[in-house]
C-alpha cells in the first residue's frame, strides 16, 4: 500500500508544467575517459572481471560496429551523434554493497524521490493490492540501475529457492557463464544492426532473468532504469530466458534526469521462450523527452525481440513510451515455435518537438502461430510519431494469423501521425487482417467533459486515457496506476 | 436566479442571439419553445461556455454572478448543467469513471469532500434503477453505442448524480418513446425544489405534459418574442409558430 502510493505521489507531483525529476544524486563516480576504440571494451570488460570469450564477443561486435552504418530509413530527424564524444562507462565508486544495508544513503534517498519501493519492507508493503478486484498481488522484486552498475538487488534469496536467477547480467556473466554464452546474442546476434552492434561492444550492465523448467516466477520482476551521470550513454543489455513450461512477468521503467546535451541509449533485450513457456515484458518509457524545443532529451535506440523458440510458447510486449526525444524501437517477436503466440501493445504519446519511430516485427516461422499488435500513437505540439511495423509470414509457417489494430490520435495542428505498415506473406493460408484509423481529439468531447466539470488537462487525460484503454489494460497493475498519471503528464498544455 | 440581459452571440460572424432577457427565478421551470435555428442550442452552449461563441453584448448572472467570465467547468462548479441535444460518446472512457470523476471534480472545486468508490457506486446504482436503466450501464463506455433514447436517460442520469442548482435540457425528449419521456420528466420533477430550476427547451407540448412549466418563453430569430404560461405551449402546439412570429414582426 504506502509504497504504491509513494509511487503515485511521485508521478503526480510531476503534475506541475516541468520535468520535475530531472535532479542529480551527488554520488561519486568512477568515469572511464571518453571515447570509444578497443582499449575502453578491454577497460570494461576488465573492470567487469570478465571471461576472455566475453571480451572476445565483444570486439568483434565493435568490429562489426565499425563497418556500419548508422541506419536512415526511419521517419527521425537525428543530429549527428558524436560517438567519440561519449563516457561508456561509469560506476559508483564505493564497492558493490553486499546487502541494502550498505547502499549509498543518498541513493536510496534517490530512489525514494523517483517513488520506487527499494526495500524490501516497502516492496512487499506496495504490493499488496488495495483494489477490491484484483485482490492480494503477487510482490515484486526490483534490480534497481543506477548508470552502468546494478547497485541493489532484491529477493533474490527467495527466487533462488524456486531456482530462478534474476541478477544484474555482469553478475551473470561471471556466475551462470554456460548459461549467458548459450544464449547472449542467440536472438539478437551481435551484428544485427548499428545500435545493437554497438550494446553488443559496450553494455555495461542490464538484467539477466533464467526461469527454470516448469516454474512460474512467484513475483513480478522490475528493473528501473535511470541515467545519472552526464555524457553517460547507456547500455543496457537484458536477457530473460523461460524454460519450458516457465512462466514470468518483467517490468521495466525508466526516469531520467533533466540535462542539456542529448544522451545516446542503445539498449537490448532479447527474450527467449521455450515450449510453452510464457514471457511478458511490459515497459514504462518516461525517459527526460528534452524541453519544449526538444533540447536534451534522451536518444533512444532500442532493439528488443523475444524469439518464440519451442511450440506453444507466448511473447508479450506492452509499451508505453512518453518519454525520450527520439524514440527507434520495434519490439519484436520470431514465432519459430508451432501454435507459439507473439503480442504487441503499444502506446507511443509525443509531444512538443519529440520524436518517436516505433512499432514491431511478428515473424511467423511455424505453423498455427498467431500475432496481435494493438498500437495507439497520440502526438501532441510539433511532435512526430509513426508506426513502423512488419508481418511476415514464411512459407512454412501455414495457418499463420495476424490481427493489427492502429490509431493515431491527433491533438493540436502542427503533430504528425504516420502508420507505416509492411505486410509480406508467402503463405497462401494465411490471415491477416489490418484496420487502422486517425483521428483529432474532438472539441466536442472536450466541452463534454467541462460541462461535467472537468478541467480541460483532467479532459484531455481521460479522453486519451479512454483511446489507450485496450493497451492500459495489459500493463500489470502497479504501472497502469503510473502510466495512466504519465498519460495526462505528457500531455500537459498540449490543448488550448 | 438566473438572469439573462440583452445577451447578444454570434459564431463565425454570425449573429445567432440578438438580445435575449430572460429571469429564472428559483424553484421554477421556464420551457424555451421556438421554430428551428432560432437560436435555442445556441442560448444553452453561450450559457454553458462553449468555445466558438462571442458574446457581444448584455450579462448572464447567477445568483448575481456573472458566469459567462468563468470556465466551462467553472460553471459547472457553481451548478450549472447541461443535457446535450446530441449526448458526445468517450470511447473507452466507462460511465462510473466520468461520473465519479466530475462529481469529484465539482466537489473539489465547492471545498466539498470527495466521495470513495463505495459511496459513489451506492448512488449512482440507486440512480440507475430509478431511470429503469440497465445494470451494465455505468460499466458501458460514455454513451458509446447508446441507442438515442438511452443517450438521453444518460443525460438525466448524470443530471440527477451531479444535482445541479440550474440545468438547461436542449431537446432532450427529441427521439424518445412515451415511456422514456416519463422518464425524463419524471427524473427532472424529480428534483424539483426551491434551490433547483430549469430551462427546458423543446418542439413538442407533450414533454410539457408531464413536465409542467412555470412559463413558456418562444424565441425567434434571436430574440425571446412572446412570454406566458403554460398554456401558452398549447396555443403554440395547436396554431404553430408563424402567427406568432408574424405577430411579433
Amino acid at each position: 500500500m504506502a509504497a504504491v502510493e509513494e509511487t503515485i505521489d511521485a508521478v503526480a507531483a510531476v503534475t506541475g508544467s516541468t520535468y520535475k525529476w530531472g535532479f542529480t544524486t551527488d554520488i561519486e563516480m568512477d568515469i572511464a575517459p571518453k571515447g570509444l576504440n578497443e582499449d575502453i571494451i578491454r577497460l570494461i570488460s576488465a573492470r567487469k572481471e570478465e571471461p576472455e570469450w566475453m571480451l572476445e564477443y565483444r570486439l568483434a561486435a565493435y568490429a562489426g560496429w565499425l563497418k556500419m552504418e548508422e541506419p536512415n530509413w526511419a521517419m527521425l530527424k537525428i543530429a549527428p551523434i558524436d560517438y567519440q564524444d561519449v563516457h561508456y562507462y561509469a560506476a559508483p565508486k564505493k564497492p558493490r554493497p553486499k546487502s541494502l544495508a550498505d547502499v549509498d544513503p543518498a541513493l536510496l534517498e534517490m530512489y525514494e524521490k523517483l517513488g520506487i519501493p527499494l526495500r524490501e519492507r516497502e516492496v512487499l508493503a506496495g504490493v499488496v493490492g488495495s483494489d477490491e478486484e484484483e485482490g492480494h498481488r503477487p510482490p515484486v522484486a526490483i534490480d534497481a540501475v543506477l548508470d552502468s552498475v546494478s547497485v541493489a538487488t532484491t529477493f533474490r534469496k527467495n527466487l533462488a529457492e524456486v531456482g530462478v536467477i534474476f541478477c544484474p547480467i555482469s553478475d551473470a556473466i561471471r556466475e551462470h557463464p554456460d548459461l549467458v554464452r548459450q544464449y547472449l546474442g542467440s536472438v539478437v546476434p551481435k551484428q544485427d544492426n548499428y545500435f545493437a552492434a554497438l550494446n553488443s561492444a559496450v553494455f555495461t550492465d542490464g538484467s539477466f532473468v533464467f526461469i527454470p523448467k516448469g516454474v512460474r516466477c512467484p513475483m513480478q520482476l522490475s528493473t528501473y532504469f535511470r541515467i545519472n551521470t552526464q555524457n553517460t550513454g547507456q547500455f543496457e543489455r537484458t536477457l530473460i530466458i523461460a524454460e519450458e513450461g516457465a512462466q514470468v512477468s518483467y517490468l521495466e521503467g525508466c526516469t531520467a534526469p533533466q540535462r542539456d546535451e542529448n544522451q545516446l541509449h542503445a539498449a537490448v533485450v532479447e527474450l527467449v521462450a521455450m515450449a510453452d513457456a510464457r514471457i511478458k515484458y511490459s515497459t514504462v518509457q518516461n525517459w527526460y523527452p528534452g524541453d519544449e524545443d526538444g533540447l536534451g532529451g534522451i536518444y533512444n535506440f532500442v532493439t528488443k525481440r523475444g524469439d518464440c523458440r519451442g511450440a506453444r510458447s507466448k511473447i508479450s510486449w506492452t509499451q508505453m513510451e512518453t518519454g525520450s526525444a527520439i524514440t527507434w524501437k520495434y519490439p519484436s517477436c520470431i514465432l519459430r515455435g508451432d501454435d507459439s503466440v507473439g503480442e504487441f501493445y503499444s502506446v507511443a504519446v509525443t509531444n512538443h518537438k519529440q520524436q518517436a519511430d516505433t512499432g514491431t516485427k511478428m515473424i511467423h516461422i511455424g505453423r498455427n502461430t498467431t500475432s496481435t499488435i494493438v498500437s495507439k500513437g497520440i502526438s501532441a505540439g510539433q511532435s512526430n510519431n509513426t508506426y513502423r511495423g512488419l508481418v511476415k509470414v514464411r512459407p512454412q509457417a501455414a495457418g499463420a494469423r495476424n490481427f493489427t489494430q492502429c490509431d493515431s490520435l491527433l491533438i493540436g495542428n502542427d503533430c504528425g501521425a504516420h502508420t507505416v505498415p509492411y505486410i509480406e506473406s508467402r503463405n497462401p493460408t494465411a490471415r491477416l487482417e489490418h484496420e487502422a484509423t486517425t483521428s483529432k481529439i474532438d472539441e466536442d468531447q472536450l466541452f463534454y467533459c467541462r460541462q461535467r466539470g472537468l478541467s480541460q488537462e483532467d479532459a484531455v487525460g481521460m479522453i486519451v486515457n479512454g483511446f489507450c484503454k485496450d493497451v492500459l489494460k495489459e500493463l500489470p497493475m502497479e504501472f497502469a496506476v503510473e502510466a495512466t498519471k504519465l498519460l495526462a503528464v505528457s500531455l500537459e498544455g498540449s490543448v488550448g | 436566479m438566473l438572469e439573462i440581459k440583452n445577451l447578444a452571440a454570434e459564431i463565425d460572424g454570425k449573429q445567432i442571439l440578438k438580445g435575449i432577457d430572460l429571469v429564472v427565478p428559483d424553484g421554477e421551470i421556464h420551457a424555451i419553445m421556438g421554430p428551428n435555428g432560432s437560436g435555442k442550442s445556441t442560448l444553452g452552449y453561450v450559457l454553458a461556455g462553449r468555445d466558438g461563441y462571442t458574446v457581444t453584448a448584455g450579462t448572464a448572472t447567477f445568483d448575481g454572478v456573472d458566469i459567462l467570465a468563468m470556465e466551462p467547468e467553472q460553471r459547472a462548479a457553481a451548478g450549472l448543467f447541461l443535457a446535450f441535444q446530441y449526448p458526445v460518446e468517450l470511447p473507452g472512457v466507462n460511465n462510473a469513471n466520468f461520473l465519479r470523476t466530475a462529481m469529484n471534480a465539482q466537489r473539489r472545486t465547492r471545498g466539498e469532500p470527495e466521495l470513495n468508490g463505495v459511496e459513489f457506486l451506492k448512488l449512482a446504482r440507486a440512480e440507475t434503477k430509478r431511470l429503469s436503466m440497465p445494470d451494465d450501464t455505468l460499466k458501458r463506455n460514455v454513451n458509446v453505442g447508446f441507442s438515442g433514447g438511452e443517450k438521453k436517460r444518460n443525460e438525466v442520469l448524470q443530471m440527477e448524480l451531479l444535482r445541479p442548482r440550474i440545468a438547461v435540457l436542449d431537446e432532450t425528449d427529441s427521439g424518445l418513446d412515451i415511456d422514456a419521456l416519463k422518464i425524463v420528466a419524471d427524473g427532472v420533477n424529480a428534483l424539483r425544489s426551491p434551490g433547483f430550476s430549469a430551462v427546458v427547451i423543446t418542439h413538442y407540448q407533450r414533454l410539457l405534459d408531464h413536465l409542467v412549466p412555470d412559463r413558456v418563453h418562444v424565441l425567434s430569430d434571436g430574440r425571446i418574442i412572446r412570454s406566458g404560461g403554460p398554456e401558452l405551449a398549447l396555443t403554440l402546439e395547436a396554431e404553430g409558430y408563424a402567427a406568432i412570429v408574424a405577430e411579433a414582426a
